[in-house]
């Protein structure tokens, strides 16, 4: 049954998603479902990390008499659709299934007053299986249409408060930002099949030869991706999207996000990477914009009352370093020497800042919606004092605030500091931006802290107390993994991340399916 | 909005309608069409019929039909039928297909042929399934629009 | 001269229409517009992919009830099964985008877009 783990873990959330509409009228049965559902995928999860990192690629073909039959006899090029999961499709899947479990057990009391919540966590599964195609897939269209469904999903969720103006106002922004993206994602693949006849990722890479067709689709691809992962240029959904979103979908989201930074490296280091010269180009262009994003997004949350949006502006500035560690690795993949000294180690430092910050950010939202859930306000003015109140959130929002400032000896930390020292020896000006950006994100959070929880305690108030046990729980765990992962980075980076690496960098291993032929 | 034109043109026609989309969805691995095709042909025949009839009627009506149900059932059945292949296959393997079930089951002619029903294996149940669940889905899609505009209207 | 603008028209359409998608979504004020010029392009995109895999004087791939000349004279099916899935998901793209639409029209009375900003900053 092992080797069926690929299908499974669309097949589980998927069925989940399905069964969890008939719950009409009785949220709590349709929330303890889904979050049995995020559980049992959870496991399954871990159980196929554990199975790429000791075994190797993991290739799953649909329809055929057997998973590993990628080429059936009297055929030459792969027709059906093939799952292709290397370590790091698998260290994103874990990410996604982790915080889709997190997000179910805190959504179990953030949202209980609310109506439709059937539909909310038909929307959340569906959401965790878009995600999960996305990453584990090894096929054009099927990349196409997993993003759709993530992003048909998301935004559903974006507008989940529908009795808020401003929530359809950002799930439609949302909505068109990822249909549009999602459809030059889908012209460029026509390009590539027109030219090349064949959807399977890693039989194109085998083809591709770079010619004036091949730019276009590499472009396109790339502004899509870069657009739905809310690089600089086109980052303005992500505010409006994170800060009107429930707080329990938010981890959730977070990962949808990095799916399509996941999309656009393989985009980069797979599809194109025959084309060795031009990526690295193509890795400057990346880290610039790692940079711009790294910066713009952390000015821009300087000026911010909302709390969710100061916080959204962060995640649009965290982008920001994972593009510039593994733009700093893209820049020298044809320089051996070079990607030993510094290139693999920035990719980890990047690939590491990934879960680090889905984790750290997450938490940090969900401090936020634990605010909003008390107060009933975002808006930074009107609190103050909470902290005597709320002694877990207080716990869980400095050792959110603490990691993504990067300070030792949270998670935070364990990242940017590889990131500072690889893009320091590419360009010592990338390296100070860099950490200019983490001593304004670290002003920034202080100023949070200070007017949400410190400071005379406001009137109004008097009576409000700590946020339900689910709520509790789901941040402390997730305190609980960025003091681990700052204590421990070694082994997260031995057994998970450097993985990850050597999978992106693996090209002849992704070409041939992991050696099947 | 409900003429008496668009009455009696629906009291011919949606039958009509009804009977060709069904007919695609049943038809969809001879012939052009499928499950989502035909669904949307079929859930266009009930446009016109909730178009046809008064807001209250529709409401009354429609109290009584699961459709959201039908919609979770269909996609169920879809997913049922995809993991039919894990019985010693992979994942939407064609189980069914050529292994002489008496339903849909009979072996597949290659090439140019006229066309039997009875071919196909798991290809029809999933496309009478898919078309399940887009004719509840777009139904219900249309309804709500619909009521909507009943809304606007008596404000 | 005639002959490449009728064999390359279809991509001629393709990119006017993605022309006019981009503008529509870009510097229309109506909200209803905007989703009509999504709408536009995700034409765009499903008329190229059509496009690219018809071959002229071939005939449908489907084997019921072909005639004796269609063997091994067929259009690519891929293509359309591609442009079919983009199409389905078209259909829930515009449904959800109509449905916000609505939602934002009752909550702000109006669907300009230039009105509707409450989300800034």
């Amino acid at each position: 049954m092992i080797e069926h783990l690929p299908a499974l873990m669309i097949a589980v959330p998927l069925f989940g998603a399905f069964t969890t509409p008939l719950f009409k009228k009785k949220p709590r049965a349709a929330a303890l479902w889904a979050l049995s559902i995020t559980a049992v995928t959870l496991c399954l999860g871990i159980l196929l990390v554990k199975e790429v990192t000791t075994k190797g690629m993991m290739i799953y073909v649909f329809g055929a008499s057997s998973p590993g039959l990628v080429l059936p006899s009297g055929y030459h090029v792969p027709v059906r659709i093939i799952f292709e999961v290397d370590a790091m499709g698998a260290f994103m899947a874990l990410s996604a299934v982790l915080m889709s479990f997190i997000g179910a057990m805190y959504s179990y009391s953030h949202v209980k007053f609310e109506t439709g919540l059937e539909k909310y966590y038909a929307l959340l599964l569906l959401l965790e299986v878009g995600i999960l195609g996305m990453v584990l897939t090894g096929d054009l269209f099927n990349l196409f249409v997993f993003l759709e469904i993530a992003g048909i999903s998301g935004s559903a969720l974006v507008g989940f408060r529908n009795y808020r103006g401003e929530a359809s106002e950002a799930g439609l922004k949302y909505l068109i930002v990822s249909a549009v993206a999602s459809l030059m994602v889908l012209f460029s693949i026509g390009l590539l099949y027109g030219e090349y006849g064949n959807l399977n990722m890693a039989y194109l890479s085998t083809q591709i030869g770079f010619n004036t067709v091949d730019i276009i689709a590499l472009g396109l691809l790339f502004t899509s991706f870069a657009m739905k992962c809310g690089a600089v240029p086109t980052h303005y959904w992500v505010p409006d999207a994170y800060s009107e979103v429930p707080a329990g979908i938010n981890p959730t989201l977070l990962v949808a996000t990095y799916a399509s930074l996941y999309a656009l490296f393989r985009v980069s280091f797979s599809l194109f990477g025959k084309v060795t010269l031009t990526m690295s180009s193509v890795g400057w262009i990346m880290s610039v914009i790692g940079v711009l994003t790294m910066f713009i997004g952390v000015t821009m949350a300087l000026v911010q009352k909302d709390v969710k949006r100061l916080m959204s502006y962060h995640a649009i500035s965290q982008t920001g370093y994972m593009l510039l560690g593994v733009g700093v690795g893209l820049t020298v993949i044809n320089d051996p020497a070079k990607m030993a000294a510094f290139g693999r180690d920035a990719m980890a430092g990047g690939i590491f800042h990934i879960i680090n910050h889905i984790i750290y950010k997450s938490l940090l939202l969900m401090t936020a919606g634990a605010l909003f859930y008390v107060t009933g306000t975002r808006n930074l003015n009107e609190m103050g004092g909470l902290a005597r109140k709320m002694p877990y959130t207080t716990i869980a929002f400095i050792v959110g605030a603490a990691a993504i400032s990067g300070i030792p000896p949270f998670n935070g930390f364990a990242s940017k500091f590889l990131i500072y020292e690889t893009s320091y020896q590419l360009n010592p000006l990338l390296a100070i931006f860099a950490m200019v950006t983490s001593i304004l994100t670290l002003a920034s959070f202080v100023k949070v802290f200070a007017s949400a929880f410190l400071g005379p305690p406001v009137e109004k108030y008097e009576n409000v107390g700590e946020v339900p046990k689910p709520m509790v729980a789901a941040m402390l765990i997730l305190a609980a993994l960025c003091i681990l992962f700052g204590l421990f980075p070694n082994i997260v980076l031995n057994k998970l991340v450097y993985p990850a690496v050597d999978a992106l960098l693996n090209l002849s291993g992704y070409q041939t399916w992991g050696g099947v032929l | 909005m409900t003429t008496v034109i668009i009455k009696t043109t629906t009291k011919y026609l949606a039958a009509l309608i009804l009977t060709f989309g069904a007919y695609i969805i049943v038809h969809g691995h001879l012939t052009p069409g499928g499950g989502f095709q035909g669904g949307a042909v079929f859930a266009s025949g009930l446009a016109l019929l909730i178009v046809a009839c008064e807001g209250d009627v529709i409401r009354e009506r429609f109290k009584k039909v699961p459709l959201s149900a039908l919609e979770s059932v269909g996609a169920l059945g879809f997913l049922g039928m995809a993991t039919l292949g894990f019985m010693g296959y992979t994942f939407f393997r064609n189980v069914i297909a050529n292994s002489g079930f008496p339903l849909f089951g009979e072996p597949t002619p290659l090439g140019i042929n006229p066309g039997y029903l009875n071919t196909g294996g798991t290809l029809p149940y999933m496309n009478i399934f898919v078309g399940t669940k887009v004719l509840a889905g777009l139904t219900s899609i249309i309804l709500v629009f619909y009521l909507l505009l009943e809304v606007r209207e008596n404000e | 001269m005639n002959e490449v603008v009728l064999v390359n028209l279809p991509f001629i359409v393709v990119a006017l229409l993605l022309a006019v998608g981009f503008y529509t979504i870009g510097f229309k004020r109506n909200l209803i517009k905007i989703v009509i010029g999504v709408e536009i392009l995700e034409g765009a995109v499903n008329l190229f992919l059509i496009a690219l895999g018809y071959v002229k004087g071939a005939y449908a791939p489907i084997y019921t009830m072909a005639p004796p000349q269609a063997e091994n004279n067929m259009v690519l099916p891929t293509p359309q099964a591609l442009t079919l899935t983009s199409i389905v998901i078209g259909v829930a793209v515009s449904a959800l985008m109509l449905a916000f639409a609505v939602n934002i029209y009752r909550h702000y009375g109006t669907l300009d877009v230039i009105k509707i900003r409450r989300l800034r900053g």
